[in-house]
């Protein structure tokens, strides 16, 4: 995924601040471009700021920012035919209906996607007559994503896009997402939920206090820094010395009572293989093995100390 | 929907399409809005009615329709072009509709072209409406349409900019709620319906100065009483266009 030789996005000491509340402060970001990008971070994290500089509504105080190359503020006109935007809400027209709106933002576009085609897709045939205000939050919010795509961009912006579906609506959402990058759209969707960036994204950007607190992709960020544990029982009095000569460095084994133990470290395949065997050679039979990895949620809260959602 | 339907192929359409388009879409969302139609159509439709069959005010020698409908026609005006723009743009702003739009291929400049197209296209539907009743009423117009034209646009350019104004600075509610009251105020003490000869003199002149006033003094003089180019007039509307647009472009936010 990351063959592209151009970013999709790049931004270098990114300061953005509201009177004397600084929002983003000195923010470096690269985002692969035909990927699937979910920027991670509380409330006030900076995560909306950072997206609507992309977006060219924002000059940064300092640092800067492109967009498929360009700069969102004097190169507005370039860059706006070729991205999408799903604003975190709002920006319907109270008095239109869904398959009207959609047909406008078509018509301001070149090569617009069919769009029976996609309020179908959207499940948004159902919508007739009603007008936006009157519409559930689910329909507005695929209303608003079926805006974002229908211009056929290069690059789409989602702000919290499944906020408010119900489970189908958000699984329908992620398929659409899954969709746009196999045909190569570069997608950066901010997100509360973890789920949502594990299930979805090759990269996540976790931001706290308008920085990049870490980044990488979901497995290589739950994999880093967090440790992992596995445990068994077996016979009480086990010679631990021995098992942890045959573990890498840096992973700790204890009896925490007698006959429970508990190793903790890089838990991955090939450890769990070695303390098996190792118990084959000493004629132990561990029983109630588990193993606990560490999710996106506990490596958010490692690194910044908050909740997801507070 | 297949695989490739999503493959990127971006491109802003061209730019008279895209305005034809935004014109169309504030065209047909003023026209569905019943609070709007109200202001636009129906006010000004039961005022002409009204004050031409009934005598409630005295509005000097001759028909009273005659001085009622370059009044009405002034209040149409300003029904499009200040209170139905200032609060429709006004609620746009509230709903992120203008910020939504400033990132789509559509250029700010071209969004307010086509606002203004479309406050045109309403006011050439009041105007046909509100005519065809007024003679129905025995209207008998006088003077220069071409005098008339450059009245209207200059009208309309004065008040959209001073409805811009409004929406661009204040909350949705307060636009709401202030440009109703204007409306209500100017029609009142504007010379719209009641003749500012009814006030007294010294607040006579200072009424005279507002835009509503000097569009229907302009509309009187020349459809009642057969004069060239009310010049007094269309200064003074010159002058709110200019104040008028020159703060809507300095204040106006589009968040």
């Amino acid at each position: 995924m990351n063959s592209e030789p151009r970013p999709a996005v790049r931004i270098s000491g990114l300061v953005k601040r509201y009177g004397d509340k600084t929002a983003v402060d000195g923010l470096d970001l690269e985002i692969p471009a035909g990927a699937v990008t979910a920027v991670l971070g509380p409330n006030g994290a900076g995560k909306t700021t950072t997206i609507e500089t992309c977006e060219g509504y924002r000059r940064p105080d300092r640092g800067t920012v492109r967009v498929l190359g360009l700069d969102p503020v004097a190169d507005a006109a370039r860059l706006r035919p070729r991205i999408g935007v799903m604003l975190q809400s709002g920006g319907i027209y109270s008095g239109a209906r869904a398959d009207e709106m959609l047909r406008h933002m078509a018509k301001l576009h070149a090569h617009p996607l069919d769009v029976g085609a996609l309020i179908e897709r959207l499940g948004l045939g159902s919508c007739g007559r009603t007008t936006y205000r009157r519409l559930s939050g689910g329909q507005q919010q695929r209303l608003a994503l079926a805006m974002a795509v229908v211009g056929r961009p290069e690059l789409v912006f989602l702000d919290e896009p499944t906020a408010g579906l119900d489970p189908q609506a958000r699984r329908s959402t992620w398929d659409l997402v899954r969709e746009l990058r196999a045909d190569g759209v570069s997608t950066v969707l901010t997100t509360h939920f973890m789920d949502e960036a594990e299930e979805l994204a090759d990269e996540v950007a976790v931001i706290d206090a308008g920085r990049i607190v870490a980044q990488g992709s979901p497995e290589a960020l739950c994999r880093g820094g967090a440790e992992n544990t596995l445990r068994f029982t077996g016979r009480p009095g086990l010679d631990l010395g021995s098992l942890l000569k045959a573990l890498p460095d840096g992973t700790e084994a204890a009896e925490l009572s007698t006959g429970a133990y508990r190793i903790t470290g890089g838990i991955d395949p090939q450890l769990l293989a070695t303390v098996t065997s190792w118990c084959a050679q000493h004629g132990v039979m561990p029983s109630g093995i588990s193993v606990e990895r560490h999710t996106l949620e506990d490596v958010f809260l490692e690194l910044t100390g908050k909740e997801l959602r507070a | 929907m297949s695989a490739g339907t999503y493959t990127p192929r971006p491109g802003a359409a061209p730019l008279p399409r895209m305005i034809a388009a935004q014109t169309a879409l504030e065209t047909r969302m003023l026209l569905r809005n019943g609070e709007q139609l109200l202001l636009t159509v129906v006010i000004p439709t039961l005022l002409l009615v009204l004050f031409s069959s009934v005598d409630i005010v005295d509005t000097g020698a001759g028909e009273a329709v005659d001085f009622l409908a370059p009044g009405v026609l002034a209040l149409a005006v300003m029904s499009t072009a200040f209170t139905g723009q200032a609060i429709a743009t006004g609620f746009e702003r509230r709903y992120g509709v203008l910020k939504r739009l400033g990132a789509s291929p559509l250029p700010r400049w071209a969004l307010m072209t086509a606002k203004t197209l479309s406050v045109l296209v309403t006011e050439v539907l009041q105007v046909v409406l509100l005519t065809v009743i007024a003679f129905a009423l025995g209207w008998s117009p006088h003077g220069n349409p071409l005098s008339v034209l450059l009245l209207l646009v200059l009208g309309t350019a004065a008040f959209s900019g001073l409805g811009l104004l409004m929406a661009g600075t204040l909350k949705a509610e307060a636009t709401l709620a202030a440009a109703n009251l204007v409306f209500l105020l100017l029609l009142v003490g504007g010379g719209v319906i009641v003749p500012l000869e009814k006030f007294p003199d010294a607040v006579q002149s200072v009424l005279g100065l507002l835009p509503v006033a000097a569009l229907s003094d302009g509309l009187r003089d020349v459809l009642q009483h057969g004069a060239g180019m009310p010049w007094g007039d269309l200064g003074i509307l010159a002058v709110w266009t200019v104040l008028g647009l020159g703060a809507a472009a300095r204040f106006f936010r589009w968040e």
